[in-house]
Order: C-alpha cells, then structure tokens, then sequence
C-alpha cells in the first residue's frame, strides 16, 4: 500500500501515516520533489563471494549459487518466500548474449517468479526491487548481480559503452578517459597527486578488515608517489583491480524487515541520476548526476557516518566526496572500495552492501552508498541507509 | 491500491531490414519523439527514461543506455536500461509503469529498439560456446522442435502454420509502420515457401527488422494529450528456468502463471469472451494456437481450432495481431513493447486501417528467452 | 512520415577473445566425455539426473552434486528438427536433422545430431545410440552424431513429460 501525502515531505499529514517521508524524485527542471511517503523499505540480509583475479574454476552460476544460499539462510526465507527478484549484469563480460538467462538458474525459480533484469550494475537491480516494493502488494525481494571481469578484456569491452560512430573508432578506454578526468581535476583547483594517493593508502589500509578485498596492506604515500606513471596522471595505483565476483540482497518492507532482522537497513532515500554521454560537454571536475541524486535522497538532512563510494579511480573519490558534501568526519570506503576490488557489475552493489552492513552491525546509524556506471562517472546513483 | 497508471502516448519507426537513414540514436528518438507528441508533451515534461532492448551484441553497443542519454533527453534525470531477452519490450514498459505505479514519478518516457542491420543478429544468437558444436540454428531452430511437440500433442492440422503467416501478413498491409508488406500474399505462397527449420517455412517466421517503439506513461493527474488514454489494469511478469527436468516447453508454467496473474488483477473470468483484441508475441506461426492454450483462451490441445475457425482473424471474435505482429515486423528488442503500443492503440483508437471497433479491453504479450520469460498486460478504456 | 535520405554504413570489424570457464559440473561432464563416458548428476534435493548441467538444478537451485550415473549411450528422441539453411558459426552441412535425446536414466535431454537415417523418416520417438569419434577428447564433438538403434519406437506416454 503506498500512502500519498500532498506537500513536503514531513508534512504533519505524512506524520500522521506514521511513515517517514522518503526523499525521492523531483519532476524534470526545476520542480520540487514530490513528496510522497514511501513505503519503509530496508535491507535485511546481504552476501558477497570473496573477491578474485581470476575465477577459472567456476563458472557464474557456480559462484552465485553458494552467495544466494548464503543470503537465504541470513534472512531465513526460501526463494517461495521472495515477491520479486531482480538481476544486473552484462552479457558482454561473459561474451555471450542472454548471459543472465542462464544465471537465474542459481536461483531455483521453480513455480515460476516475479522477475527481471537490468542491463546495469546490480545498484539499478537493487533500485528497481525497491520501487517494486512500493507498489505494496509484495513485503520482499531479492536483488543479485555477477560479473567475471577476466573471461575478456574488460578494457576493450568497457571502451564499447562509448558512441559507437564518434567515439569507438578512436579505441579511448575507460583508463583513458579517467587519465583525461584526472588531469582537469589537478589542473583545478588544490587537488595533487598526493591527495590521490592517499585515498590509496587509505583504501589499502581499510582493506586489510575486508576478508573479501583483493589488494590491501599499509602503504606509504611517498612510496606510492614514487612510483612509475601508469596512463599519466594515473599510477597503476590509482586504478581499480580486475575482479570476479558476485553479490545479493534481501530487501523487506515495514514489520517484515523487523521480522527478519533486528537492526535493518533502512533506505531513507534513493536516487540516480545521468549525465550527457559526450565528455565535451560535461565538467569532468565535478559531478552534478551526484550531487542531484545526493540532493534528492537526502544525503545533507543528517550526519553522515559512513560513505561508500563506487571510486574506481583514485582521484573520482575525491570528485565524488565533494559532490555529496562529505567532511573529514565521514569513514569513506571503510570496506577499501572499489581500488581494492572491482568486479564490473556488482562492485556499485556491493556498496550498497558494505554500507549496509556498517548499519546493521550497529557500527553507524546512518550512511551514504553510491554507484556509478559509464566513462568518467556518467551515471551516478546515492541511497541513504539509517538505523531504526 | 497504487497508483493508477495510464498509456497517453505511442510512437513507433517504420520497419525495415536496413534504416540506413538514421543512426542508432535517430532511430530511438524518432520513436521517443513521436510518443511525446502523440501525448502533448515536451521532453521537460518527462521525468524519467526507461529503455530497453535485447542483447549488446545485436548492435555492439555495451550499455547503449549510456550512449543514448542526449538523444532519450535523459540528461539530468534518472535513466535506466532494462534486459530481459525477447520479453524486454514488455518488461521495459512495465518498469516504466511501476515507477508511476510506486508514485515515484508522474509521466516516463519508456523506448525499446533493436538496430539489428548494425551487426549480424544470427551471429549474435549463435553461442559458440567451446566445447559444443553449433546444432541449433537461430531462433527458428530453437523452437522447431517444441512447435513439432505441440503439433504432436494436439493433433493439430499442417496447414494451421500457414494460416497464421498468411492472416499477420494480410493485417500487416493495413499497418503503415509494419516491415513486410507482401502484397501478393497467399495460402499458396507460405505453402511453397521453404522449409527453412523443419516444420517451419521461411513464409511463416519473422523477419530482422531495425526499430523502435517508445511509449508516455503517466499518473492519473498527469494524463494529457487530445486522446483518452489507455489505462493499465493488469500488469505481470513471470519467468522459469531454460532448461529443467519435465519443463512443459509447448505451454510452459510461467506463461500460464503469468496470464493468470493479469486477469485477476484486471478482473478477467473469462478471457477470450472478456477481451476484445490482443497483441500476442508469436515470431514463428505456429506459436499463435500455442498462446492461444497457454493464455486460456482455448481449451488445452485446442488453440489451433481458434486459427482455423477465423477466429483469430481481424474480423473474428478474438482478433490476435491486427498489426501483422511480429511475424510482419521484428526489431526484437522492441517487438514486446510494439505489442503494449498496438494494444493501446486499439483502446484508443488511433489504430488505422487495423483498428477493431469497440475495443474497451485489449491484451499485449511478450515472451523471451526459450519461453521462459514473459511479460503481459491488459490495458482498458475505462479507468480500473 | 518523414522522407528517408539515405545513409552509409561503415563497416567496423571488433574483435573481442574470451577465456571460457567451463564450470565444475561441466568439467567433470566434460572428463567424463574425454573417457568415452556421459556422466549424469543427480540432484540432491529433488532426484532427478541432469547431463552436461551448467552446474545447478534449475528448480532447486542446488550444485547436482547428489551422486554421479553413468548414464547409457543410448536413448529417445523426444523432438527435433530438420534444418534446411545454413546459420553463421554451423558446424554441421546442410540439411541436418538435430533434436534432444533423452538417455535412459536421464531426466534432461541432450542436443544431438541424428544420422544414419533420412531426414523424412527421422521421428519423435525413434530410439538412438551415440556413434563417437575414433579420437575423443573433452568436447561434446566427441560424439559424431546419433543413429537409429532398430529397437522400436519409444511409447509417447514414456517421453511426453519431456516435450
Ligand atoms: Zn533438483
């Protein structure tokens, strides 16, 4: 059931409904926004597989499998007991179509369920589940997302996201373009190289507490400056791994999340945002997809604990800190991000996931995951987690 | 109950195996502009884009929705990119919905396209998976054999095939944007035409069409435009897996499952009395007396009967695909979607020389994959 | 409708190499064919044999990891059909008739070509046996094709469930 309430959100008609106003989604221009009450929507379960270089034993029905079983039993529902399931993926990193058709048989969809798929990262998955739920009629869902980055050359595939008449005939790669990115941020305003490498150290750092991260250890900014130019100003540093993986999650509305789980995630706002495609037109210094869809979910109503950033270059960190209005006093990537594992796909996911289970586990009340998709942040996506 | 969401703008490109004229993004927003237009709307009065088509490969284009976000007007607002095989046009336009449904949005922007003339669409089908030899040839040869199973187990007629190619074929002349118009058509020249996949014929498969199709859904306080709309009063999607022990590959549960769910939420007893036309995705004829059984508008082992008996045709008592459908048109990413617009379409009467008289209550039908997705939705004239 | 100019199209070959995982189950699927052997699976949870599975059971969602069946070269065909045109990456010449094949003991069919036999008198129900190719290897190529046995027709009853 979706109560409307007309006017701002926390306007004392939504108060009433006992539901707490969810900051979605302005209308085009200049509108405000709507100011519906949501449905409470949370994450109640999550799991990750271990990040690796190269999965050459299974393939990703067999990774997936032991992740949704995994996810299941932290929920403790069977796969009758989910209204909706959702899927994001690319059929591309796998070099065959309709790659995610083959997928779902890690699920067991037998009787026949609910289901779709995003050609997107598993965050858009995540997104659609929760507008699914909105509708009212179902109390959960669940939103999976796999990706083997080494089967190809992520590079070459990633560089065919780009306009296929200007731009592919130049070959540029994602590295490419982030280089390009980098530069116009250093050429600005205070941003150095040493601020780059310290989001590394930092990642590297955090890292060593993620069981599932793939690069992790202490590391010296200094050292890491001395270091050789990769795709100058870009260090191989500043570059994410190549990754295989896969990540799910349950979500679950009002008294069904509290069923589940004692302390859920609740997603207090969601939104994602697209920029133009070509980079002529855009301030690659800045990030405004962010900062709308930052704006939109509710990202500055409160103090923000815990930031998980999709970064998969050093310096976008720093683009994206500043277009949420993250200070010195927000824990970013505490899970290592996307530098210490990058599995295409899932990795906005899994920030999602790794935000979440900060609020879960009771270590932060409130949190911003982020997601990004496309050359140089094209595509942004923010959600706000809180504790109950 | 959410909200109420209605259908209050269609656009479509016209069909064709090669649209040189335009890139892919001209294709798309030729569609997207004539659904805009068809609802009294500028691009400001959208306030988010769902598009979808079938696989990358088709075009070779990973993520076009990354592409697509200047010419879709998407910049600024949310976009999303919908895949769920042959189904996807449906799925597509169903995300869309839902988000007005959720009371997220108040008008979307919904677009699916295939451009298959920009790669070669056999090649992307063909899996060349190592280890196996490439038996199954393209589509018609995946589902030969389970048309060859129904055709055993209902004791249908041979001629039921041809019947089907010749009425889409006929309709399709009466449709300006379909693919095929073959004026000549006849009984006779789907007959002789060759047994492409055994029991196939070329005559009675679809084409590889480039197009695309693109709808304006909206809430109840945003419908606009010069013509009622057409509201959704159902709206499901089911899937089952490929390939699993005692799948039942003629009249697959998650179809069956699906349809059952559209009816009870639009209210439906009794479809084929209760519905006036529909839009049912049938790419290879034969498929037709398939969904006729799996969307119970027939009696199990019976469908093929509704084709004999003319019932099927545009003048019959449950017209399916006064389009041509998609055996006269197949951009395949599109081609679900085509279906939700036709049916809308014939609810607001904008059809044309394929327009039936009186239509209140109109079925659209995707299926993909190995027919185990589908997507389908029941649209009326009157507000549910 | 608009007046359609006409435009050029570029052709731009992209090339684009994959390393492919077969998987565990295929693997030992695969194994097994290297021996002259096909391997089924039986799924834990609801019994039933799959052969060459990507690595579940697609109902319950579990690895077919319930204890493996050395399965007969010999089976039903349940469907098929005859394809008359060349497809890009064919491995076979036209025309050929291809179709699934339930082994005995099975529970899913296998894709396989039959031979031996004109197209015209191929039929569901016909009983097959694999003839395999004098050098083996990990491939489903292993098995040339499938011929008729001579034993009469399967009872449609015995296969329907399969169609
Ligand atoms: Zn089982």
């Amino acid at each position: 059931m979706v109560l409307r309430a007309t006017g701002k959100a926390g306007s004392p008609f939504a108060a009433v409904l006992g539901r707490r106003p969810v900051r979605t989604i302005s209308a085009s221009g200049a509108a405000a926004y709507l100011g519906e009450a949501m449905r409470d929507v949370a994450i109640v379960a999550t799991a990750q597989s271990p990040a690796l270089r190269k999965e050459e034993r299974r393939n990703e029905v067999e990774i997936l499998m032991p992740v949704i079983h995994e996810l299941r039993e932290n929920a403790k529902l069977d796969q009758d007991d989910i209204g909706f399931t959702v899927s994001g993926s690319c059929d591309y990193l796998q070099g065959q179509p309709f790659a995610f058709v083959t997928a779902l048989d890690a699920i067991g969809p037998w009787p026949p369920i609910d289901e779709s798929h995003v050609e997107m990262d598993g965050a858009w998955a995540l997104y659609e589940a929760w507008v699914r739920l909105q509708h009212g009629d179902i109390d959960t869902a669940l939103v999976y997302s796999f990706g083997k980055s080494s089967p190809g050359d992520i590079r070459r595939i990633l560089t065919l996201q780009l306009d296929p008449y200007y731009l592919v005939p130049m070959w540029p790669d994602p590295v490419a373009l982030a280089a390009l990115q980098a530069r116009a941020l250093l050429e600005s305003d205070g941003v150095s190289e040493k601020d780059m490498a310290e989001v590394v150290a930092r990642s590297r750092k955090h890292a060593k507490d993620n069981p599932n991260a793939q690069l992790k250890g202490d590391v010296d900014v200094d050292q890491l400056l001395n270091e050789p130019m990769y795709l100058s100003p870009l260090r191989k540093h500043d570059c994410p791994p190549i990754t295989d993986g896969a990540a799910a999650v349950i979500l679950a509305a009002g008294d069904k999340a509290r069923e589940i789980t004692d302390r859920p995630a609740w997603i207090r706002g969601i939104d994602h945002r697209i920029e133009p495609h070509s980079l002529g037109v855009r301030d690659l210094t800045d990030s405004p997809s962010t900062r709308k869809a930052g704006e939109v979910a509710g990202v500055g109503s409160g103090k923000v604990d815990v930031a998980e950033l999709y970064a998969p270059f050093s310096h976008q960190e720093i683009i994206l800190r500043r277009a949420l209005g993250l200070g010195d006093g927000v824990n970013v990537n505490p899970s290592g991000g996307a530098l210490a594992a990058n599995a295409v796909m899932v990795a906005g996911l899994l920030r999602v996931i790794e935000a979440a289970q900060r609020i879960m586990d009771g270590s932060a009340d409130r949190a911003v995951a982020h997601a990004t998709s496309g050359p140089a942040l094209q595509q942004n996506l923010v959600a706000v987690l809180e504790g109950e | 109950m959410a909200e109420r969401v209605a259908i209050t703008g269609v656009g479509q490109t016209k069909y064709d195996t090669k649209r040189a004229d335009v890139s892919i993004a001209g294709l798309c927003r030729e569609a997207a502009v004539r659904a805009l237009e068809d609802a009294s709307v500028t691009w400001n009065d959208i306030d988010a884009v769902v598009i979808g088509k079938a696989p990358d490969m088709f075009e070779g284009v990973v993520m076009p929705e990354l592409y697509l976000a200047d010419a879709m007007g998407a910049t600024g607002k949310p976009m999303m990119r919908v895949h769920t095989a042959g189904s996807v046009g449906g799925s597509t336009a169903l995300v869309a919905a839902g988000l007005v449904k959720a009371g997220i949005h108040k008008r979307v922007l919904t677009m699916a396209f295939e451009k298959q003339s920009e790669s070669d669409a056999m090649w992307a089908l063909a899996m060349r998976i190592p280890f196996q030899p490439a038996l199954v040839a393209g589509a018609g040869g995946y589902f030969a054999p389970h048309i060859r199973a129904y055709i055993r187990r209902s004791n249908a007629p041979d001629h039921i095939g041809i019947l089907v190619a010749v009425k889409d074929r006929q309709n399709a002349l009466k449709n300006p944007y379909a693919h095929l118009h073959l004026e000549d058509i006849s009984y006779e020249k789907v007959a002789e035409s060759m047994m492409i996949w055994d029991p196939l014929r070329y005559l009675e498969s679809c084409p590889s069409s480039d197009g695309a199709c693109a709808m304006v859904v909206a809430a109840e306080d945003s419908v606009s435009g010069d013509r009622a709309p057409a509201w959704f009063a159902g709206t499901a999607m089911r899937s089952e897996a490929t390939q699993f022990a005692g799948r039942d590959q003629v009249n697959p549960q998650a179809g069956k499952d699906c349809a059952k769910e559209v009816y009870r939420q639009a209210g439906i007893s009794d479809p084929r009395r209760e519905i006036d036309a529909a839009e049912i995705y049938v790419p290879f004829s034969w498929y037709e007396p398939m969904w006729m059984e799996n969307l119970f508008f027939a009696p199990e082992g019976e469908g093929w009967k509704m084709t004999d008996s003319g019932a099927t045709a545009i003048d019959g008592d449950m017209p399916i695909n006064p389009s041509g459908g998609v055996l006269s048109s197949n951009p395949i990413g599109a081609s679900g979607m085509i279906r939700y617009a036709e049916a809308a379409m014939q609810i607001r009467g904008q059809a044309g020389e394929h327009q039936i008289d009186g239509v209140r209550t109109a079925m659209g039908h995707a299926y993909g994959g190995g027919a185990q997705f589908y997507s389908m939705c029941i649209l009326t004239k009157d507000k549910p | 409708m608009p007046e359609r100019g006409e435009g050029t199209i570029v052709e731009r070959p992209l090339r684009l190499d994959y390393d492919y995982t077969a998987g565990l189950a295929q693997s030992r699927f695969l194994k097994g064919i290297a021996q002259k052997k096909i391997l089924g699976e039986r799924c834990p949870k609801c019994g039933k044999v799959y052969v060459g599975s990507r690595g579940s059971c697609p109902t319950d969602g579990v690895a077919t990891d319930g204890g493996e069946v050395d399965l007969p070269h010999k089976g039903t065909l349940t469907t098929f059909c005859v394809v008359n045109v060349p497809f890009a990456g064919q491995s076979v010449e036209c025309p050929y008739a291809s179709g699934y094949i339930l082994l005995d003991g099975a529970d899913i069919p296998l894709m396989g070509l039959i031979q031996e036999i004109p197209h015209d008198q191929v039929r569901m129900g016909l009983r097959v046996e694999a003839v395999w190719e004098d050098e083996v290897g990990p491939t489903l190529q292993s098995i040339k094709y499938w011929k008729p046995t001579g034993e009469p027709d399967a009872d449609y009853e015995t296969y329907k469930m399969h169609l």
